[in-house]
């Protein structure tokens, strides 16, 4: 309880947004693509978070964050199919333990790569992001509901405003709790400097994989949601190129900023899903010409993102 | 005797770089480690503090074997480190950064204590408390990091090259410093220093290094006058 009372200050705010896209979503104000893709974006701010909170505030290079996506989408999809869950009550705990298990996932294929630094960890977790593709891929060998490279079909719909909504506000809120506490503090120390963190007796790789693992659960959390919202997935949902998106969005949003992430979450499907109806058909493609643009211009004039302006 | 190492090795790869180094440490007092670039100098603070692990050798501090211990647990049995060019976080206030220093103490009353203690003996850092330490001159970095090193109650303080990038007089000042902690709080120190002539300066005892061996120990006093130190250490 304390919790949500030192949080009023979001909590309200929060309470107001929700009550309005109900009332648009309510009286069919806006069509079932633009509701559906306003879920969406709610998932890839949480998801986003994750890596956030990976990269921006603790300083690990992921190149595989779709992959743990990827690996809460499956699970919960699997789960929910096999188990017959239908209501949102049902699916909490079937969404709370793919989270878990994505977390799980990170933790045990964090001990031996975090050990890496930079460059060598990127490779690392890439070759982990295709590893999961190729099993999804062949998924249908241990399963067959998992679908292989058919996809994974008949996922129930569960994802609603409520769910996606306040699953993800109460996370950012979790979150911000973790980034302010003295975890949060000594992840920052990591990222500004891995030797002075150890010299004052920061256990480093425990605070790194601590790290990894609630990122990796909140984009396990993420993919779950997602399963529920679009009742299909295919692996090349979540192979490199969904990692680098999520990337894209913690850096146009900010290293190490929550706000930053939730902006760049909205402006990134806003502008995606957002073309797409702008645009006459034929010349859908132009979208991977304007963002790239939209990107270079950014680093060039915001290079630590949209949120904060200098170093 | 505070800590013992003995024949203790060190490689990197196929490079030997610590051999058979054997270094005592006395209660109170302050040891100078001197040395040429890339004699071992800094591997041998990296392999007290378990960042480095050896392949040879014991070190025992206090009576127990600290040898292969976790990084964080040997600064909890009361070693502290000064890293080679200070390492402060830039972003984080000079206060943070003292508080920092100080989070494995679980004693308030303690912390406390040394909060204070440790503004007095560096007043220069209490007047920028709520300051970026990234602001902060060479001079008052090196304090900080001092600072934040005492924040946790070192039995044995490491110091790597407290004089690395600052100017003869910040130096000197420095050092008085140095000196004036070790008399005050009886905290013993290893210094290590390219710096050979301030180094066998404020020292009792020091230990020559050269390519990963100990080639010469002594009280400093001796150390200085010896010829082949004056030739290739003190360049009179």
């Amino acid at each position: 309880m304390k919790f949500f009372w030192e949080a009023r200050k979001v909590i309200l705010p929060a309470v107001l947004v929700y009550l309005v896209l109900k009332a648009i979503f309510g009286f069919h104000l806006v069509s079932g693509y633009i509701e559906q893709i306003t879920l969406f974006s709610f998932i890839v701010i949480l998801t986003s978070l994750g890596l956030n909170v990976i990269y921006g505030y603790t300083g690990q290079f992921s190149l595989g964050h779709a992959a743990f996506y990827g690996i809460g989408a499956y699970i919960s999809a699997y789960l929910s199919k096999s188990l017959g869950v239908e209501s949102i009550l049902g699916f909490i705990p079937v969404l709370f333990l793919s989270g878990v298990s994505a977390g799980l996932v990170g933790c045990l294929i964090g001990v031996p790569i975090l050990k890496l630094r930079d460059d060598f960890l990127a490779i690392a977790t890439l070759g982990f992001g295709t590893l999961v593709r190729v099993i999804l891929d062949n998924s249908d060998r241990f399963s067959e509901i998992l679908g292989g490279s058919r996809g994974f079909v008949g996922i129930p719909r569960i994802t609603n405003l409520e769910l996606a909504f306040f699953v993800t506000v109460f996370l950012i809120l979790v979150t911000r709790n973790i980034i302010f506490s003295r975890y949060g503090l000594f992840w920052r120390c990591v990222k500004n400097d891995e030797l002075a963190s150890q010299a004052i007796g920061i256990n480093t790789s425990r605070m790194k994989l601590m790290a990894f693992s609630y990122g990796c659960f909140l984009a396990g959390i993420g993919g779950a949601l997602y399963a529920h919202l679009y009742t299909f997935l295919h692996p090349s949902n979540f192979d490199i190129l969904k990692s680098i998106d999520f990337l894209i969005i913690v850096i146009v949003g900010g290293m190490g900023s929550i706000v930053g992430t939730i902006y760049a979450g909205l402006i990134w499907v806003g502008f995606i899903e957002g073309l797409r109806i702008a645009l006459p058909a034929d010349m859908l493609d132009l979208r991977w010409v304007f963002i790239p643009l939209f990107l270079i211009g950014l680093m060039m004039w915001r290079p630590y993102g949209l949120i904060r302006k200098g170093g | 005797m505070l800590m013992k190492i003995e024949g203790l090795s060190v490689n990197y790869g196929a490079i030997r770089a610590l051999d058979d180094v054997t270094v005592e440490v006395r209660q109170g007092e302050v040891l100078s480690v001197i040395g040429a670039n890339g004699a071992g100098k800094s591997t041998l603070l990296r392999t007290i503090t378990g960042i480095v692990k050896p392949v040879a050798g014991t070190i025992t501090f206090n009576g127990t074997n600290i040898k292969g211990l976790r990084p964080d647990k040997i600064v909890r049995l009361g070693i502290m480190v000064v890293p080679e060019g200070r390492r402060i976080f830039p972003d984080l206030s000079v206060k943070e950064n003292l508080e920092l220093g100080g989070h494995a103490i679980d004693d308030r009353s303690l912390k406390k204590e040394l909060y204070t203690l440790i503004l007095a003996t560096f007043p220069r850092l209490k007047e920028r408390l709520k300051q970026h330490a990234g602001t902060l001159s060479g001079g008052e970095q090196q304090m900080l990091a001092m600072g934040r090193a005492l924040m946790g109650n070192p039995k044995l303080l490491l110091l790597d090259e407290p004089s690395m990038g600052l100017s003869p007089i910040v130096t000197r000042e420095i050092f008085s410093l140095i000196g004036l902690i070790n008399k005050e709080k009886g905290i013993s120190m290893i210094l290590v220093e390219q710096n050979a002539h301030m180094a066998l300066e404020h020292s009792e005892r020091a230990y020559v290094l050269e390519n990963g061996r100990i080639t010469l120990w002594g009280p400093s006093a001796e150390i200085k006058s010896n010829p082949g130190v004056v030739e290739a250490y003190l360049g009179v």
